[in-house]
């Protein structure tokens, strides 16, 4: 069996004719395999689902119950048939409850990862590595210069700049969904234990966080909090909000975004950022090449990114490779570069 | 100096002032000597050492990369060095399924997450490690040294070292600035630090123990020490100042330059001559050197003097350009102090006292020095502004006779006005007899005539002002000359290529805050005109220079034009022919 005839990416989705679904589809089909909850790869309008719990949890917070005709929840290393194919779901340390889907069939075993990260984050399950026969991979910092280091050490110049500058807010734009929960969650182990306020249009995802047992300590609404309270604090907000009106709130803030374009100083300068956090929910570049490495695979997918560098690399050691043209990924999350100004998060209400 | 690197780094995206400093005073505080002497030093531009060139970092990294990959990188990011520190193949950042040539051996139970432990970490090279081996090294282990420093960095530190070994570190803070930061550690005011400052070496132990209270305020040993100067503010609103307060003098178009004798340990005298930042140019002007036999410091202005008549700025240029000082040189352009200040007066630190006490002291002194080649810059007497206005119109009947050539406008100094380091607020006022400039930005472009018919050459360029939908341009002006062949050619292609509108043979070209093209306009006067929308009519304007670097929204305002139109610097000058602008003003 060629993996082409097993999943066949098509411009709306990667397909599994054997299986009868498509993996994370951009348009409305009836059965879809959803890897995680970022709206770039979860739609509303499918006839049946398959995700994970967290996964089905959050696209009901963010489209309401009918998100899907049906649903059907999957738990990490559990494998379902589906027509003449298997389906097993693997943490892929990215998000809550996202995961990789191994797809096989007559000894064949395509992964797709969906998006992805190997550096430790404490509010979801770690990477695990999937050996395959072809792996696709995401790209989204598929540049060797995408290197995001370790992501407490960026905290650190966060807390460093809280302590030289106590009187001024901390203003952290963070994606609503996975970066600022997970940056929560590293201040507290940074040590910080002050409330930590919220703006209004990531309350509801937190919450749900820490109702899996995230411990992510005191949070508090920004709407309603006085000038003097939101004086010294830190508080978080979708990357949109930093040039809105809203943050007029927070008297002489210090302007900070946790991301991995932070990486570039020209991309940081373009935002008006003044504290660049570097801290991604996907792969840097030796996590992409050490991934695919380490898979095993001989045939490597690329779907959205940085695909040129990527594709060459593996190239170069010999794999196959070629980058996937799908369209519409990319519009939630870090995927998408832009800077506070113009991201993803627009659709959802301060 | 990952640490530098992340001050800079900050600094680098932190617009306010305020919060600068107290960024640079925390670093201060919290690094220990002689680290922080050397970020001083950094920060204050007072570092010297050979820069490596980028062709040696492309070998580096040619050396270690992919040339795909780098390329891609490199256009991704868009400056060499950051390129480099990203992509620097640090031995710390191998993950541990990196060696992927031996077949892979996943291991499902523990996540490939963290850094290799296996790789040991190098240790960081501090600032003061990296400076101390830049200025000793030779140039055939550099590159060497290099690449171990930036195997032990991290990113920002990478990236910290290759802007600085390439010359290319851009701060984005004054050496004033950081002077203040240090200045704060001790509660001390800015120009303690300043005056300090010409007597103090890297890393500054002294200084900062001083500043912590742990030692006497440092003197300086050298026996003809620089002294920072004073400097003067563009004169902005003459009516609103006392002529009674004020002592006028001619600014004279040569150099600032401060001359300092003091007794050395043997007994002998020492001489040094300093431009206005402190720069020894001593062995340029040996025949000036040797006239100055007294102790004390003069703050003055340096000129070439023929037959007791003081050249143009011209003359003296020729000067500077030879390098070679010839007794030839020395005969043809003999230099001349003319003196407006005395600092120093034996050993007597005069600049706590006010002007008119340094005049009278300085008067004194140039009388007992008693050499032709210094002299006294004479005071200009006036009882109104109106005097003065008509002095500086006109400096040949004004008082400065035969020498009016060489006056490029007046200074006003309060006569109770100590000498401060910097350029403090409302002590002195510059109100020069230059023709006027302001920034324009470009506005339409009408074709020329004759073998410029094939080129957009007349230009007008307007101003900012409030409008009823904020801020608009207003023109204040028509130029078609000042410009060199080359300049027109860049013009040219600018209006064709940023056309908006067309009107027969006259453009409209983009004029937008961001977007636009910034012009320099000098001109020799300005009157009020109905026939212009912005009330002022320019006389005599030209293309002093084109401002590519500069984007429109910085352009000048009119509200500038209305004040130097109120200041009467409107007065047409006498001559009229001194046109021709200056641009090589050294040092
Ligand atoms: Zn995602
Ligand atoms: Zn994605």
């Amino acid at each position: 069996m060629r993996p082409e005839d097993l999943l066949s990416p098509t411009p709306s989705g990667v397909c599994c004719k054997p299986g009868g679904f498509f993996i994370d589809p951009t348009r409305p089909v009836d059965k879809a395999v959803i890897t995680h909850g970022h709206s770039d790869h979860a739609r509303p309008g499918h006839g049946a689902v398959l995700a994970t719990q967290e996964t089905l949890d959050l696209m009901r917070l963010r489209y309401g119950d009918n998100f899907a005709g049906s649903t059907q929840a999957v738990h990490y290393g559990e494998t379902l048939t589906l027509g003449g194919a298997t389906v097993t779901f693997h943490p892929a340390g990215h998000v809550l409850g996202s995961a990789q889907v191994a797809v096989a069939c007559k000894g064949l075993k395509i992964v797709a990862s969906g998006d992805y990260k190997d550096a430790p984050d404490p509010t979801c399950a770690p990477f695990e590595l999937v050996p395959c026969d072809v792996f696709i991979t995401e790209a989204t910092f598929g540049l060797p210069v995408f290197r995001h280091g370790d992501a407490a050490d960026e905290v650190g110049k966060l807390m460093h700049s809280v302590m030289v500058f106590p009187d001024r807010a901390h203003l952290v734009g963070a994606y609503s969904l996975g970066k600022a929960q997970r940056v929560i969650a590293l201040i507290r182990r940074a040590g910080y234990d002050k409330p930590i306020y919220l703006h209004g249009a990531m309350e509801k995802i937190t919450h749900y966080y820490q109702e899996r047992g995230i411990d992510l300590g005191e949070l508090k609404p920004v709407r309603g909090a006085s000038k003097e309270e939101l004086s010294g604090a830190i508080a978080l907000c979708p990357p949109s909000a930093m040039q809105e009106l809203w943050a007029r709130r927070f008297p002489d803030p210090v302007t900070c975004f946790a991301s991995g374009w932070m990486r570039v100083r020209a991309r940081a300068r373009q935002g008006g950022v003044q504290l660049p956090l570097v801290i991604s929910d996907h792969a840097d570049w030796d996590g992409l090449t050490a991934t695919v490495a380490a898979t095993g695979a001989g045939e490597i997918w690329v779907t959205h990114g940085q695909e040129d560098a990527l594709v060459h690399w593996a190239k170069s050691r010999g794999l196959q490779a070629r980058p996937l043209a799908i369209v519409d990924y990319g519009d939630e999350d870090e995927a998408q570069p832009e800077l506070p100004l113009a991201s993803g998060e627009s659709g959802e209400a301060t | 100096m990952n640490d530098f690197a992340e001050l800079l780094d900050r600094l680098a995206y932190e617009p306010s002032r305020n919060n600068k400093l107290r960024l640079i005073a925390d670093y201060l505080r919290a690094t220990p000597d002689p680290e922080r002497g050397f970020a001083l030093a950094a920060l204050t531009g007072a570092l010297s050492f050979q820069h490596a060139k980028p062709g040696m970092i492309r070998t580096l990294i040619a050396e270690r990369t992919d040339p795909v990959l780098f390329e891609l990188s490199y256009d991704y990011v868009g400056d060499l060095s950051e390129t480099v520190a990203l992509m620097w193949p640090s031995p710390q950042a191998l993950r541990i399924f990196k060696s992927d040539a031996s077949p892979p051996t996943p291991d499902p139970s523990p996540p490939l997450a963290s850094l290799a432990e296996g790789g040991e970490k190098k240790r960081a090279p501090s600032l003061s490690e990296v400076i101390e081996t830049l200025s000793t090294l030779g140039k055939a282990q550099l590159p060497a040294q290099l690449a171990r420093w930036l195997d032990a960095l991290d990113e920002t530190g990478r990236w910290a070292l290759l802007k600085l070994v390439t010359g290319g570190l851009r701060i984005g803070v004054s050496a004033r600035l950081a002077k203040t930061a240090a200045a704060s550690l001790g509660g001390k005011e800015p120009n303690e630090v300043e005056i300090l400052w010409p007597g103090l070496v890297a890393p500054y132990i002294e200084l900062f123990a001083w500043l912590e209270g742990r030692a006497e305020k440092p003197t300086s040993s050298d026996p003809a020490p620089f002294r920072p100067a004073m400097l003067a503010h563009a004169l902005e609103d003459l009516a609103a100042l006392d002529p009674a307060a004020f002592i006028a003098e001619w600014k004279w178009d040569g150099i600032r330059v401060q001359a300092v004798t003091g007794a050395s340990d043997d007994g002998h005298n020492l001489t040094r001559l300093y431009s206005r930042t402190g720069e020894d140019v001593s062995k340029s002007f040996p025949d000036l050197v040797e006239a100055l036999r007294l102790p004390g410091a003069i703050d003055g202005e340096l000129l070439i003097v023929r037959d007791g008549r003081v050249q143009s700025f011209n003359v003296l240029q020729q000067r500077l350009n030879r390098k070679a000082v010839t007794p030839k040189l020395l005969q043809e352009f003999p230099a001349h102090l003319r003196a407006y200040d005395l600092l120093v007066d034996g050993t007597d630190d005069l600049r706590d006292l006010p002007f008119a006490e340094r005049r009278e002291r300085l008067e004194a002194f140039v009388k007992r020095l008693n050499d032709p080649r210094v002299d006294l810059s004479p005071l200009i007497g006036f009882e109104s502004w109106a005097a003065l206005t008509a002095a500086r119109a006109d400096p040949a009947t004004g008082g400065a006779g035969p020498d009016a050539e060489a006056v490029e406008g007046v200074m006003l100094k309060r006569r109770d006005a100590p000498y401060l380091p910097g350029r403090p607020k409302g002590q002195w006022w510059k109100w020069k007899r230059d023709p006027m400039n302001v920034d324009a930005v470009l506005m339409y472009a009408q074709r020329g005539h004759g073998k410029r018919s094939s080129y957009y050459s007349d230009y007008t360029f307007g101003v900012w002002t409030g409008g009823a939908t904020g801020d608009e341009l207003v023109p204040v002006g028509k130029a078609y000359f000042g410009f060199t062949d080359e300049e027109l050619h860049q013009i040219d292609r600018f209006v064709r290529n940023n056309t908006t509108e067309r009107f027969g043979p006259v453009r409209e070209v983009v004029h937008a805050p961001d977007k636009g093209l910034v012009l320099e306009v000098a001109f020799e006067g300005l009157q009020r005109s109905s026939r212009h929308k912005s009330g002022l009519a320019m006389r005599f304007p030209r293309i002093s220079r084109l401002r590519w670097d500069k984007p429109p929204r910085e352009a000048d305002r009119l509200e500038t034009l209305e004040r130097m139109l109120k200041n009467g610097d409107a007065l047409p000058s006498p001559s009229g022919e001194r046109v021709q602008s200056r641009r090589a003003k050294l040092p």
